[in-house]
């Protein structure tokens, strides 16, 4: 079926690129205040590719929400504005605008194999300075950090030497300089 | 901070003793079992008067009228569970139409909270979406910073509804109370003052304009009297012509010589044809709403934009605009005015002559003219008769949702903000008796009418108790045409007439109601009785119900089909060909 023109409903026919943003969020730290921002995400068809969050001043009381969205540009910055008139939300900064960001992402990956298999994903594993947390006679358990894409390599590539099980944080990410994000 | 004694005092008395520190003369609420704490509370200390309502939803919309009518917050009182979800439809309301109001929900007591008890429900996550903000209070000592923050954020930028959830312990336990003086929010703080690079690019482009518009809306009266006054200065030192949207009825005075009358789906002609062939539009407290702009990407082609409001999401939210003001409306007006007059800016008046001319050739096309019958009561003869009879700075009037909406903001002409309250963004059914209650509690000498359909009155019919209990004499004007017109009228241009499921089947007789609760029914069919019919709803004492009796076919015009652009309305004298086929399958989709 043909979606209409002609409504607010139908903006997107026009088709803009959509590109991905990391958005860092500070909020205040109080019940209900993660339900807020993903009920605005979900309540208004957004993306969430990933989310982390955690408290980050125990006095101040805030938590700091990293979210990575995709979208056309106008939506990302409907998501933004839409985010700072909550009212337990201090400031939103779009990372990928500012362009100086630092992103990171710690994931937890289990192999399973024996003999060559076993050691091409170690020598796979110091390659991408992973470390070895866990091991068995049949298996491993790698800690690896990086950028979101670097793990989506080491995923790859450890698929087919006996990939079991993937854990990932979700992305962390601080905007470069020695500026702080304004509270 | 160490409380004296004297501050010390259970949750309950909290309550009150916050509302009363807020200046809240009225609330409007239902008790149960989670709130009787506070209702003991109310009983035993001076505080605000309690209006009694029949169900929650009725409080809501009494609290929205109270509140669109004085500028003021309405407050709201409803026990957990039932008691808050009938809130629900209210506060949604309130949040779509900007209304600022304070909704307190009693809960279960802390630790029944989770454990599926007798009347619980998750109401900070079930109104979660139809807030501003909310509050579940654990612990008692935060509930009097709660309950001024909450009136705060209800009244301060954008206005909107906010709850407060108390559970019973709380309520019973003892504690510390601050004062509203004592509250500083941490992180709400909107903005009120414009940018000042905004508001002189503003005054350029306005001020370089040929065919200028100002688009007004609900922010306006949300922002106040001021706001109102401005608005006329601007609109005179410009002379450019002036629209508003449903909401804004009232902020220019529907009898100055510039007013265009309302725009959108079913706005004048000449507003949206202003709208379309504008050059330089001032959209001022309005948001670009679906029934407002039509078809998006014909939306005002030639114009550029500037949008003034105080809530940052709107601006390029639906259109994109080419200067987007941040700020409250007053703040920002006074501050375009300045730069107006102090750049001695002058529109150019031989091209603002030519641009009044052909609206004066869109006004000639008399758009909401209709034919009137000797037999059949037409209803927008009806609301103009009530006009023509009614009209005065004193009078209010509130509407359900549908045709008679639609008629009513077409041929009730408004002088002043504040006299209008309806449900615009929302559009609930059922929403006009109970706001004439609450109208009539602020202004309890006014003359309020709730302008009606069969259907929707049906909706809270239950607040017409109410209104007899506390001898508040609002008027309920029916416009029966035994339809829920609206759909009726949907299903004829978009169904192939096929009228599924909106006869209103089974009406009860409206003054035989009107009389069983205590109220005065009167009944008008034929054209001739009308004046004589209003004149009596006028002059008897106490609540009244006039079922009128209309033309059961007649259609809201102009329109604006779905899917088509401002230049492509349907009048009301179009042909019943052009009815049928007067929207394309596309425009079918949309609603």
């Amino acid at each position: 079926m043909r979606q209409p023109t002609g409504s607010a409903y139908f903006m997107d026919d026009a088709h803009p690129p959509i590109a991905s943003h990391t958005l860092a969020i500070l909020v205040d730290n109080e019940p209900g205040v993660l339900a807020r921002v993903i009920g605005l995400f979900s309540g208004r068809g957004y993306n969430i590719d990933s989310l982390t969050v955690s408290e980050v001043s125990h006095e101040g009381q805030l938590s700091r929400i990293t979210i990575v969205t995709s979208g056309p540009a106008g939506v990302v910055e409907q998501i933004k504005t839409q985010l700072d008139r909550l009212v337990p939300v201090h400031s939103v900064v779009d990372l990928t605008l500012t362009g100086r960001a630092l992103e990171r992402e710690l994931m937890l990956i289990k192999a399973r194999g024996t003999g060559e298999q076993r050691a091409e994903a170690l020598r796979l594993a110091e390659a991408f300075r992973a470390r070895v947390i866990d091991a068995t006679t049949e298996s491993f358990i790698f800690e690896i950090t990086g950028k979101p894409d670097k793990l989506d390599q080491f995923i790859v590539l450890m698929a087919p030497l006996g990939l079991v099980e993937v854990s990932r944080t979700g992305v962390a990410a601080i905007a470069r300089g020695p500026e702080g994000m304004a509270g | 901070m160490t409380p004296n004694s004297s501050e010390t005092m259970t949750g309950a008395e909290m309550v009150v003793r916050a509302l009363k520190d807020q200046g809240v003369a009225h609330i409007f609420g239902y008790p149960g079992g989670a709130v009787l704490p506070i209702y003991d509370a109310l009983f035993q200390n001076e505080g605000p008067e309690h209006v009694l309502v029949r169900h929650e939803q009725g409080a809501t919309h009494m609290a929205e009228g109270y509140a669109r009518s004085t500028g003021k917050p309405g407050v709201v009182l409803v026990t957990s569970g039932p008691g808050a979800t009938n809130a629900v439809t209210g506060l949604t309301d309130a949040l779509m139409d900007s209304i600022p109001m304070v909704c307190i929900t009693g809960q279960v007591p802390t630790h029944l909270i989770g454990s599926d008890a007798f009347q619980e429900c998750d109401t900070v996550g079930i109104t979660r979406p139809c807030t501003k903000h909310n509050y579940l209070v654990k612990d008692v000592n935060d509930l009097a910073q709660v309950l001024h923050e909450a009136f705060y954020v209800a009244t301060n930028g954008r206005p909107g509804p906010v709850v407060v959830d108390i559970p019973k312990d709380v309520q019973f336990a003892t504690g510390a109370y601050v004062g509203p003086e004592n509250v500083v929010h941490k992180t709400y703080h909107p903005k009120l003052k414009g940018d000042a690079d905004k508001i002189r690019a503003a005054v350029e482009l306005l001020a370089g304009a040929k065919k200028p518009i100002l688009y007004t809306g609900g922010g306006v009266i949300n922002s106040g009297d001021r706001a109102t006054a401005l608005l006329r200065e601007l609109a005179e030192v410009t002379g450019a012509p002036v629209t508003s949207t449903l909401m804004g009825l009232g902020c220019y005075p529907a009898s100055g010589p510039q007013w265009l009358g309302m725009l959108g789906m079913h706005g004048t002609y000449e507003a949206n044809h202003a709208m379309h062939d504008c050059d330089v539009m001032v959209c001022i407290g309005a948001r670009f709403d679906d029934r407002i702009t039509g078809r998006l990407d014909l939306f005002s082609p030639g114009s550029r934009k500037i949008h003034i409001d105080i809530d940052p999401a709107q601006i390029n939210k639906n259109v994109k605009v080419e200067v987007g003001v941040i700020g409250d409306v007053a703040h920002v007006l006074e501050d375009m005015l300045a730069v107006w007059r102090a750049s001695n800016a002058k529109l150019d008046a031989e091209a603002l002559k030519d641009w009044w001319q052909e609206i004066d050739r869109w006004r000639a096309r008399n758009c909401l003219a209709y034919r009137p019958s000797g037999e059949t009561i037409k209803p927008q003869q009806a609301i103009e008769r009530l006009y023509e009879l009614t009209k005065g700075p004193n009078t209010y009037i509130t509407t359900e949702v549908g045709q008679h909406q639609m008629w009513a903001a077409q041929y009730y002409k408004f002088e002043e903000p504040n006299r209008w309250m309806t449900s615009g963004g929302l559009g609930t059914m059922g929403y006009g008796m109970p706001a004439a209650v609450g109208v009539q509690v602020a202004h309890p000498d006014a003359l309020v009418i709730d302008i009606a359909g069969e259907a929707s009155i049906q909706m809270c019919i239950q607040e017409l108790s109410t209104a007899i209990q506390y001898k508040l004499p609002i008027k309920i004007f029916i416009l029966n045409n035994e339809y829920m017109g609206m759909v009726r009228q949907w299903q004829q241009l978009l169904h192939g007439s096929r009228y599924s499921n909106s006869y209103s089947e089974a009406l009860p007789d409206f003054v035989k109601l009107a009389e069983a609760y205590g109220a005065t029914g009167l009944r008008c069919v034929e054209p001739g009785d009308l004046d004589a019919t209003i004149r009596a709803m006028i002059e008897t004492p106490g609540p009244v119900v006039v079922d009128c009796l209309v033309d059961k076919m007649e259609n809201v015009t102009p329109m604006i089909p779905s899917g088509r652009a401002h230049n492509d309305m349907l009048l009301g004298d179009a042909s019943e060909d052009r009815i049928e086929n007067a929207i394309s399958d596309e425009g079918k989709m949309l609603v």
